[in-house]
């Protein structure tokens, strides 16, 4: 399972892999924002942190439906379900080293996308809090997505149809945190534990729904 | 006319990587010697001289800042000269020096915008503002790492320079309008009290550390631009010889 | 240990692809699976390694290592594909498998540069994968058959873009396995240059 771990995070990290995509897709979004709304730095200072998420939501989706569509194509994952480990601790692994190939670099960027958004300190902490929090949750999300669309020859768009309803709940409670940090009345820790909650649910469902789902595609 | 036929003949020499390696080998401990030595004395001027009365010491990152703002423009220019040397002329150097120039203009850009946004902080009060030369900037550092991206992405060599090449031109046509909308843009929202430090034109105390600098820079970049050509044609070499390898292997073994 | 299969028989979407086969192999035994273009071999190999679900029959191991409720836990699964990465090296591939797969019961791997050597590839393991030729990536997806080790092998196509020397290596590692008291089961056109195997002759379902 570590040799599983490893291995998908050197791919990613390997040239064509989508570690440095996803990060750009992340910064390019976040940039052009301000292109539309005006370069009026209280207005980015109180629409930033919603900003970021919806940046950081996107940029985590990009690279998801190749998650296991790149193992079936070389044959990999008939390998994969052949095993006698259990299928759900595959996918668990798999979802956790796409999260650190793909989804920590967006934490880390995400402090230096705040300055452009002329958050102050307190903003981007609570934003990179909340995001490394809450974005493992779309990464399991998106798998039982990407495991869905693993047998459909053009299924990358579909993923993301499938993923963003899905993921709505994370965005809400990782923003009204972020919020709640900033603004006073509103206490912080209520939406952060129900993000971890969200956070904590989909590690567990999102590895069994992909799992049933990708015994079932096979043919 | 034979200067001008000697001229080309050593431009064309040029071409062959080998030649071009020997050169470099010869040319890069000098350069970098020079370049050492004019940072030394860049830096050395740059703490001396005395700091602005009205920004007190934050002005000496100006000698750091405009030197690599300008780099990064000027990186940009021998990326579009070395596209056009790949499509129009065909040089089989151009592709490498453009995709060798690429991590270092990104590199130079992302040391403008840092400095910039440390100077920014103490002087306007803000780590960043969308100022228009600010904002070009910035979009002239995410085009450099599309093309990082975009090099890193294809495999084979041949195929990416020309596509990168296409890509390092429109971006060269394209900048000057990026630049244009984005100051029309700008100031239409911007109040004119956070724009460029109008005030002081440059005294000749702050010019000479800063023409000096200037200089080391840019020798720092022509070092940096001719090793990272050597790794390239040395990487490109060592890709094919394992590729040969692998067409080698398992011949002589199998022979019957 | 004995592999039996009694009366299986497959469904791809509407299509009955075939019916009740039967066929029992002991250990050092093997199967070659003879048939034209879709009469569903690829399929059979499948419905063993437990990719498709039959649609009736039964799949059995006698006599082996206990704890092991489908053959398929036991088996190798060569496909059409070669489950290689072409970013990463030959030996970061191979050492992956290695790791992933684990031995089964009652044997163990040998090493990768071992392997390499007994596919007639030692020395260009530090390569990525990508860089070799279609005949050489098959060869190393067989090296993968050895660096762990499973009793049962599905080979489907196995010498497909092989040429006839890299075929008698090939022909060699079966018997190897054969020899340690593996199964082999495989679909093929050409002749596996093994010593009266088993074979089976697919028909194709008739409607």
């Amino acid at each position: 399972m570590i040799a599983l771990f490893f291995r998908d995070l050197k791919l990613s990290v390997r040239a064509g892999g989508g570690a440095m995509i996803g990060v750009l897709f992340f910064m390019t979004v976040v940039a052009v924002i301000p292109f539309g709304v005006g370069p009026d730095l209280n207005l980015l200072a109180r629409i930033g942190p919603a900003i970021l998420w919806i940046g950081a939501l996107l940029a985590s989706l990009l690279g998801l439906d190749r998650l296991f569509q790149a193992e079936r194509e070389d044959g990999s994952l008939d390998l994969l379900l052949m095993q006698e480990t259990p299928l759900v601790l595959t996918v668990f692994v798999k979802c956790a080293a796409h999260w650190a190939a793909t989804g920590l670099p967006l934490v880390v960027a995400s402090p230096f996308l705040g300055l452009f958004m002329n958050m102050n300190e307190l903003a981007i902490g609570a934003t990179m809090l909340t995001l490394l929090a809450g974005a493992p949750a779309i990464t399991f999300i998106g798998a039982v997505g990407a495991a869905v669309a693993v047998a459909l020859p053009r299924g990358g768009l579909l993923v993301s149809i499938l993923v963003l309803p899905l993921a709505i709940p994370v965005l809400i409670f990782g923003v009204s945190a972020t919020y709640a940090a900033v603004e006073d009345p509103a206490p912080f820790l209520p939406p952060f534990m129900i993000l971890l909650a969200i956070t904590l649910f989909f590690a567990v469902i999102g590895p069994v729904a992909a799992a049933a789902a990708l015994k079932h595609s096979a043919d | 006319m034979s200067e001008n036929s000697l001229a080309i003949r050593k431009f064309s020499d040029l071409a062959n990587p080998t030649r071009f390696l020997a050169l470099a080998d010869r040319i890069l401990p000098w350069l970098a010697a020079l370049a050492a030595l004019f940072f030394a004395a860049g830096l050395w001027l740059s703490f001396t001289t005395e700091g602005d009365y009205q920004q007190g010491e934050t002005v000496r990152i100006m000698y750091v800042h405009v030197p690599s703002a300008w780099l990064s423009m000027m990186c940009y220019t021998v990326m579009a000269i070395s596209a056009l040397g790949t499509l129009v002329w065909r040089h089989p150097l151009a592709d490498v020096s453009a995709k060798s120039a690429a991590p270092i203009g990104a590199s130079f850009t992302f040391l403008a915008l840092v400095t910039g946004s440390f100077w920014g902080k103490p002087m306007w009060g803000t780590w960043w503002v969308w100022d228009a030369r600010l904002t070009s900037v910035f979009v002239l550092f995410l085009m450099y790492l599309g093309l990082i991206a975009l090099n890193r992405a294809m495999e084979d060599p041949a195929r990416s320079a020309r596509v990168s090449a296409v890509l390092i031109l429109v971006g060269f046509v394209n900048i000057p309008i990026i630049k244009f909308s984005v100051e029309w843009w700008n100031t239409l929202h911007q109040p004119a009290s956070v724009m460029r430090l109008d005030g002081p034109t440059i005294d000749p105390e702050f010019l000479r550390p800063l023409l000096v600098m200037a200089v080391a820079f840019t020798l720092l970049f022509f070092t940096l631009h001719i090793a990272a050509m050597r790794n390239e044609i040395w990487r490109r070499r060592v890709t094919s010889l394992r590729r040969q390898a692998a067409r080698h292997a398992g011949r002589e073994t199998l022979a019957p | 240990m004995r592999l039996l299969a009694e009366g299986l028989s497959a469904r791809r979407g509407e299509d009955l692809i075939f019916n009740d086969i039967s066929f029992s192999l002991a250990a050092g035994e093997a199967l070659v699976v003879t048939g034209p273009n879709g009469s569903g071999k690829s399929t059979l190999l499948r419905v063993l390694a437990g990719l498709l679900r039959a649609e009736s029959g039964r799949l059995s191991i006698e006599n082996g290592p206990s704890g092991f409720a489908h053959p398929h836990e036991l088996s190798h699964y060569l496909g059409h594909r070669n489950a290689m990465k072409r970013e990463l090296t030959v030996e970061e591939n191979l050492s992956f498998w290695q790791r992933f797969l684990g031995d089964s019961p009652g044997g163990s791997g040998i090493d990768l540069s071992a392997a390499a050597e007994a596919v007639g590839l030692a020395g260009i393991a530090q390569l990525p994968f990508g860089y070799l030729s279609a005949g050489q990536q098959r060869r190393m997806a067989m090296a993968k058959l050895l660096v762990a080790y499973r009793p049962i092998w599905l080979l489907d196509e196995p010498t497909a873009a092989l040429d006839v020397s890299a075929d008698r290596l090939f022909a060699g590692l079966v018997a190897a396995h054969l020899d340690h008291g593996g199964i082999v089961i495989a679909a093929t056109h050409q002749p596996l240059g093994i010593a009266q195997p088993k074979t089976l002759q697919m028909k194709g379902f008739t409607h």
